[in-house]
């Protein structure tokens, strides 16, 4: 089967937005094992609820212009508070347990919130309509591309830069790398690191929700849609590196590109080469691409 | 010493009536259905206790078991389908096929630390084997599935499980017996040893990853026999048999159960099955009741529903003997 150079294009490009949305999600990830070195398995699910909100708010603001940008900025903000209320009640019981009670703590918080979503919005598909400055299409490398890929192309390197920004430029980046390196040694310093975990847990679940809200109106937002991307997020900071964000980052392109050409050769079933990438990862370079070889690793 | 013997016997004596009595009550004072539950938690059951040597006994956190229980659920279905193969053969086949596999996955897998990365790998694997059996379809008939599975008629499911029940309870008590003796052998000693403390256990020479591999391949070997118990159960097969969420659910069961009493996953799986029935024809939203279960679990109870029960049973025994 001879390619068309032109439905490269378009994989590359389709590729590129699927490593976005998981780049938001794998970055949210990694900073919370970096930092508070627990895998929240629950993060799916904030995701699902930042597509919902966004359902509701866009649905609730459907006669005011601009309703997309308003869910936009809204919900992932309600997302993060519901976020800092897990961390608040539950995570902090559970910093000093074995690995294996936090990881079946998260995983029962998805049935938690699954239900909770499902009280809420019902089981029915729902759908959030494109705003329309986003709705059309450009010209690009001879194809008519959805404007919607670019703004989400845009959303992502905005974050990527942001999080560069706030980690390497501000005075908070620079405790969180350094409770990332030794939160003993912070504590001790006066910091207070419980507080820290709060605000790192909500600017994790913040960005889960941006995933949620930016991919809304591509897709059917359904109960399901938050373990069908945790599985692959997951594979995306073992490929890159867990507790690196630069690691998320080049993990997802890496993962969005063989998902976009994987499906070329096995439609429907192309996560098959993401598992076995992430298998042959963890054999033969467990830390991932750009993680420290000590990594504990959960 | 005496008392205490006839004692233990007495127990025995009522599990085995309980046991032997309950699908004939189940069907006279209920339906045939709750015949069929009771197999099922004998199935799960057994998946249950034979992943606990591994999570349980040797500390690592498998994601991927759906995978050996889904081949031993294959394999029993595709030899008799397929290769015409008479049922009791297949049906002894299929543990040694999943036993295979869990020696293939578990030799990449046993050396990996970290939990986390234990899991994906495991997951990994399972679900690679979940995507070839779903596109492989002139092998396994892909998401169709195998319908329609002869079985002897003396375990016949088509007039009564009755016959299924007690050729399950069998097969599950030889099973479950086996597994008891290999948690007290020095094997299963020493596995806990490793679990405990590496470091330690490597110190006085014990080769960590062979042990883990052993018990990795064991637990593999009974989670197919517990796979081809579901294949004749309902006499037919599909891909999700291998998904992930089969993976987490033999997890959490013995989370619930608790993993450091012997028949702990089995309580769990019991438990499991029965909410699972119970509670989704009441209402719709069984998940959050587990959920919350198992947050409480984790942060109050981490032994688990059989820890406590054992917890109060000799703090009750403390207590007649005082």
């Amino acid at each position: 089967m001879a390619f068309d150079p032109s439905i490269l294009a378009v994989q590359f490009v389709s590729g590129l937005c699927r490593a976005m949305i998981l780049f938001l999600m794998a970055s949210g990830l990694t900073l919370v094992f970096g930092v508070m070195r627990v895998i929240n398995f629950a993060h799916g699910a904030f995701y699902m609820l930042g597509a919902y909100l966004a359902f509701s708010i866009t649905q609730m603001l459907s006669t005011v212009p601009g309703g997309f940008w308003i869910a936009l900025v809204i919900a992932p903000i309600i997302v993060s508070l519901v976020g800092g209320l897990v961390e608040i009640f539950l995570l902090r019981r559970i910093y000093d347990k074995e690995h294996l009670l936090q990881i079946l703590l998260t995983y029962a918080l998805i049935f938690v919130l699954n239900d909770l979503t499902k009280m809420i919005w019902g089981v029915e598909l729902r759908m959030v309509n494109m705003p329309p400055v986003l709705g059309g299409f450009v010209p690009f490398l001879d194809h008519q591309f959805p404007v919607y890929y670019f703004f989400i192309l845009g959303v992502g390197l905005a974050v990527a830069i942001a999080i560069w920004f706030l980690l390497q430029r501000t005075r908070f980046g620079k405790l969180l790398r350094a409770a990332a390196e030794h939160r003993d040694m912070v504590d001790a310093l006066g910091y207070n690191v419980g507080g820290l975990f709060t605000i790192v847990f909500m600017m994790a679940t913040w960005l889960g929700g941006l995933a949620g809200v930016v991919i809304a109106p591509t897709v059917r937002i359904s109960l399901g849609m938050g373990m069908e991307i945790i599985i692959e997020a997951f594979l995306v900071v073992i490929i890159g590196g867990l507790g690196n964000v630069w690691g998320a980052l080049l993990g997802a392109l890496i993962t969005g590109q063989l998902y976009a050409f994987g499906i070329l050769i096995i439609e429907k079933y192309a996560m098959a080469f993401l598992f076995a990438l992430a298998a042959l990862i963890i054999i033969f370079r467990p830390a991932g691409l750009l993680g420290k070889t000590t990594q504990e690793g959960g | 010493m005496s008392c205490n013997r006839t004692q233990h016997w007495s127990w025995w004596l009522v599990a085995a009536i309980i046991l032997i009595a309950l699908p004939f009550v189940l069907e006279k004072a209920v339906s045939q259905y709750y015949v069929y539950l009771a197999i099922k938690i004998i199935v799960w059951a057994l998946f249950a206790m034979s992943f606990n040597l591994v999570l349980g006994y040797g500390g690592m956190m498998s994601f991927g078991h759906a995978a050996f229980y889904g081949v031993g659920a294959y394999c029993a279905a595709l030899l008799i389908v397929k290769a015409s193969w008479p049922m009791p053969l297949a049906f002894l086949a299929a543990p040694v096929a999943a036993a295979l596999a869990g020696l293939v996955i578990g030799f990449f897998s046993v050396r990996i630390k970290g939990v986390f990365y234990f899991a994906v790998l495991t997951l990994s694997f399972a679900q690679l084997l979940y995507i070839i059996v779903f596109k492989w379809r002139s092998f396994t008939f892909g998401d169709d599935g195998i319908q329609g599975i002869p079985v002897p008629d003396i375990i016949s499911t088509q007039d009564s499980y009755i016959g299924y029940y007690f050729f399950a309870l069998a097969v599950a008590l030889v099973c479950i017996y086996l597994l008891w003796r290999i948690g007290r052998s020095p094997f299963g000693l020493m596995l806990r040893a490793l679990r405990d403390n590496p470091q330690r256990s490597t110190f006085i020479g014990m080769n960590v990853q062979n042990y883990r591999l052993i018990a990795f391949t064991i637990s593999a070997f009974f989670s197919g026999v517990a796979g081809a118990l579901f294949t004749f159960l309902e006499t037919s097969v599909s891909p999700d048999v291998l998904f992930w969420s089969n993976s987490g659910e033999v997890i959490l069961m013995g989370l619930l159960g608790g993993m450091d009493v012997f028949l702990g996953p089995a309580l769990g799986a019991a438990i499991m099955v029965l909410l699972n029935s119970f509670i989704t024809s009441y209402t719709q939203y069984w998940q959050i009741c587990l959920g919350v279960t198992l947050i409480l679990i984790v942060l109050v109870f981490p032994q688990g529903v059989g820890g406590l029960m054992a917890k109060f049973y000799s703090t009750w025994k403390g207590e007649k003997r005082a």
